[in-house]
């Protein structure tokens, strides 16, 4: 009967997902994965998202004045194991924006740099498989000076961030699911105007950014070689107005995004150092952005900083 | 033992973001200013010269009732009745208004204007719709308030309100009837005390012409304006300020003097702006007929130019003759060494952006969404004259003295666009990529640079400590479109200060004139 249970369990959170829509790569803040104890993993990013409809407001329309806007990202990630239990993790990504139509150029800079501490607190036998639960704290700044007052153009909204997440993992077999909600606070930021119009005006250069709420949802298969996951994604930002009809967006926006995607990871049979993930996302439903696609692809390198360790072949714990 | 683990990560994050996530209030820079109390009251100015009244005495205003009587005894009973219970909006409203009423009005109106700042979305098939005045409400929303329509619109509120408070002060003196404070003095005051006669009540005046003006300017806002208007008229009386017949006899006085400013505005030509189809075509042959290349829309779809007519509007500052002859000479030509060499400083300058030329592009855009370059000019105003404790009366004779620089600059300045019809940097070289939002007119000469001029040259004289300060604000807003790949910096920018120079020694002539001084 248990066994049942489980099995109807997965499957449904499996199903659920598929239905739903985003996010990044394997290995990252929010997945379930843990490093070993003195590993550190680190690997570049490419990504690559466009969008030639918008939601200004709940209305969709393109901008024949900016034709297709794209952002092209290159991150480098890390992820060192303090303890099987404990991993930090940093990300710095350099953007750059372009828009296919109209005069306005696109811009490019290093955005910000993203620190998390991951947790995995608790872990239970539950029917065949095995329950976890996991904890991450994160914090985010700007490591440049770069504008967030040109949307949909900018580089980023140049908002110091924190959030809180907490994540329930369920692996039976080889297969899993993982379910996670996050909490995220946006500082103020500061812009170059004096004034600004949202719903009224404000005789000020400082910008109230509104919080948000992330549920991220992500089931598939699992093991020590392969991962291929499908994921959904609720963005959903706390306040924040609509952009009027033919306005340009702004940063204290109501934006939301709902976006499903599939992520693939490979650890290459010969060389268990080194694996290979690539996936991708679409936007099913949004709020004041983008209609995004985004592609990516990234190479992983594991480094053994465990003296102790006569391991030849490291890897991330599949729990 | 890992539950207690567990929660100590809880305690941890939630402590890590109650860290970062600071206090989000954010305060306006004159949100919480001090209540206005003049160095000089100004008790003459009722003897100023007016804009359009005939006399301070055109519009009459009954002799007030005396002190005395019942029914004033029951007049300062309303305000003790408010008094005794007074509520935090209350409180509110009082600490708001008592900053200035010109001020406050003129933040509204910018408020308005960076509301309705917003070019309409096309039609299915590729026009554009034109917002109309009788039916403000449906989209596109009416007015489009647009870089000159924006600055005719702080032109008409603010010299309609020097001319009303001309007329209060002159039957203030006239009357001479003493602040409600000064015949009770159990009364509390929630205001700095003055000496001024209180009757018509300058708020009231304030509040009048001002919302009459606007509900013209901003028809789809007339609850929104009416609302400010009783607000403000509340305070005075809250405040012990002015009896309910003080407000009344102002009121009325303001109404009446905006009735004169709603008739010019009715008749200075900005309605016939927007032109047609035919005026279109003929300012684009007009300009291929003189061998130049004629400026193009860089929108898609292509949309008309933005009042084309602007130009002919009548201006306060001089007449309509004047215009032509502060017309600059024409750009240089399109097929010119010259204008290549131009072409090519705005591409260097767009390929090479620094973040300091992004601060200034975006410090000085004024673009859609915003109270536009006038109102920035306003905003700038604003601020240096909280400092100086002008009294209201003179608050109004300088904006008035501003505004109407502004829109005459805008007057000069479309007059140009439209003689020449220049096209824009990104026209002339498509690889151009510009910093901010192309405007959709043509190039000759930069309306931020003529703004600037004009606003700079009369603050100057206003304020003369600041005038060095005022020059180089001009020259880094006329600087900022050259960065941004938006004009040319020699023809558009440089001509444009010039030309916004001699706008603005306009207003300085009328205000060496104007009795105020």
């Amino acid at each position: 009967m248990k066994k049942i249970t489980t099995q109807i369990g997965v499957g449904a959170m499996l199903l659920f997902a598929m239905l739903l829509p985003h996010s990044l790569s394997a290995q990252t803040d929010i997945d379930a994965l843990m490093m070993s104890k003195h590993e550190f993993c680190i690997g570049p990013m490419y990504s690559y998202s466009s969008w030639k409809n918008y939601w200004e407001g709940t209305r969709k329309r393109n901008n024949e004045n900016l034709g297709t806007v794209s952002t092209k990202m290159l991150t480098v990630m890390g992820n060192y194991g303090i303890t099987k239990k404990v991993s930090v993790l940093f990300s710095a990504p350099y953007v750059k924006t372009k828009a296919s139509a109209g005069t306005l150029q696109g811009l490019d800079g290093i955005q910000d740099l993203s620190l998390f501490l991951k947790w995995r607190p608790f872990q239970t036998k539950l029917g065949n498989g095995k329950l976890s639960v996991l904890g991450i704290a994160g914090v985010s700044f700007p490591l440049s000076n770069y504008t967030p007052d040109y949307l949909p153009l900018s580089i980023g909204l140049h908002s110091k961030t924190a959030l809180g997440r907490l994540m329930v993992d369920y692996k039976w077999s080889d297969f899993f699911a993982t379910a996670s909600a996050t909490y995220l606070l946006r500082d103020n930021i500061k812009i170059d105007r004096e004034s600004y119009y949202t719903t009224e005006l404000h005789n000020t250069h400082e910008v109230e950014m509104p919080n948000a709420t992330n549920y991220n949802f992500r089931a598939g298969f699992r093991n020590q070689r392969w991962i291929a996951e499908a994921v959904a994604n609720i963005w959903t930002t706390l306040g924040g107005f609509d952009i009027t009809r033919n306005n340009m967006p702004f940063p204290s926006n109501k934006m939301n995004a709902t976006t499903i995607g599939a992520n693939f990871k490979y650890v290459l049979p010969p060389l268990p150092q080194l694996s290979i993930v690539a996936g991708g996302n679409t936007t099913v439903a949004g709020r004041n952005v983008g209609q995004a696609t985004t592609v990516y692809g990234s190479i992983f390198y594991i480094l053994d900083f465990s003296r102790k360790s006569t391991s030849t072949a490291p890897t991330l714990k599949a729990n | 033992m890992k539950r207690i683990i567990f929660y100590f990560v809880i305690v941890f994050a939630t402590a890590t973001m109650t860290n970062i996530a600071c206090n989000k209030d954010i305060e306006g820079r004159t949100d919480n200013i001090p209540a206005l109390a003049p160095s000089n009251i100004d008790l003459n100015a009722g003897t100023w010269k007016p804009v359009l009244l005939t006399s301070p005495s055109e519009f009459a205003v009954a002799a007030p009732g005396a002190i005395n009587t019942p029914d004033y005894i029951a007049q300062i009973n309303e305000i003790k009745s408010w008094q005794a219970n007074l509520t935090n909006d209350e409180k509110r409203i009082v600490q708001y208004w008592s900053a200035g009423a010109v001020l406050r009005w003129n933040e509204i109106l910018r408020e308005l204007v960076a509301k309705h700042n917003l070019p309409p979305y096309q039609n299915d098939d590729g026009t554009y719709p034109v917002p109309s005045a009788s039916n403000p409400l449906a989209y596109p929303q009416f007015p489009f308030a647009n870089p000159p329509y924006a600055a005719r619109a702080y032109a008409y509120v603010a010299a309609a309100q020097y001319d009303a408070l001309i007329a209060a002060w002159y039957y203030k003196t006239l009357y001479n009837r003493p602040a409600p404070y000064k015949v009770d003095s159990t009364l509390k005051v929630l205001i700095p005390k003055s000496d001024l006669p209180a009757y018509p009540s300058e708020d009231a005046v304030l509040a009048g012409v001002a919302a009459e003006m606007m509900k013209l300017l901003f028809p789809g806002d007339q609850e929104f304006i009416q609302q400010k208007a009783e607000e403000q008229k509340r305070a005075r009386i809250i405040a012990g300020a002015n009896v309910r017949s003080d407000i009344e006899a102002g009121e009325a006085l303001g109404k009446a003097v905006a009735q004169k400013f709603v008739a010019r505005a009715r008749g200075d030509r900005a309605g016939a702006a927007v032109g047609n189809a035919t005026l279109w075509k003929q300012l684009e042959d007009g300009c291929t007929e003189k061998g130049e290349i004629p400026w193009k829309s860089l929108e898609t779809p292509k949309r008309p130019p933005m009042l084309p007519l602007f130009g002919k509007v009548k201006p306060f500052l001089f007449d309509s003759l004047t215009v032509i002859t502060l017309r600059p000479g024409p750009p240089p030509s399109t097929s010119s060494e010259e204008m290549k060499a131009e072409v090519e400083a705005v591409y260097y300058q767009t390929s090479h952006p620094t973040r300091e030329k992004m601060r200034i592009i975006d410090f000085w855009a004024d673009g859609a969404g915003t109270y536009t370059p006038a109102g920035h000019w306003m905003s700038i105003a604003a601020e240096d004259f909280i400092r100086k404790n002008f009294s209201e009366v003179r608050w109004a004779r300088n904006m008035a003295l501003l505004a109407m620089a502004e829109m005459d600059a805008a007057i000069v300045c479309w007059d140009a666009k439209f003689a020449y019809f220049n096209p824009r940097p990104c026209q002339m070289n498509p690889n151009i990529k510009t910093l901010t939002g192309v405007p959709n007119f043509p190039s000759y000469i930069s309306g931020h640079s003529t703004f600037s001029g004009a606003a700079a040259t009369i603050l100057g004289y206003i304020i003369p400590e600041r005038a060095a300060a005022y020059d180089a604000m001009a020259e880094e807003a006329a600087k900022s479109r050259f960065y941004a790949g938006i004009h040319y910096e020699k023809s558009d920018c440089a001509v444009g200060l010039v030309v916004g120079k001699s706008v603005g020694d306009y207003a300085v002539k009328r205000a060496k004139s104007d009795g105020a001084e």
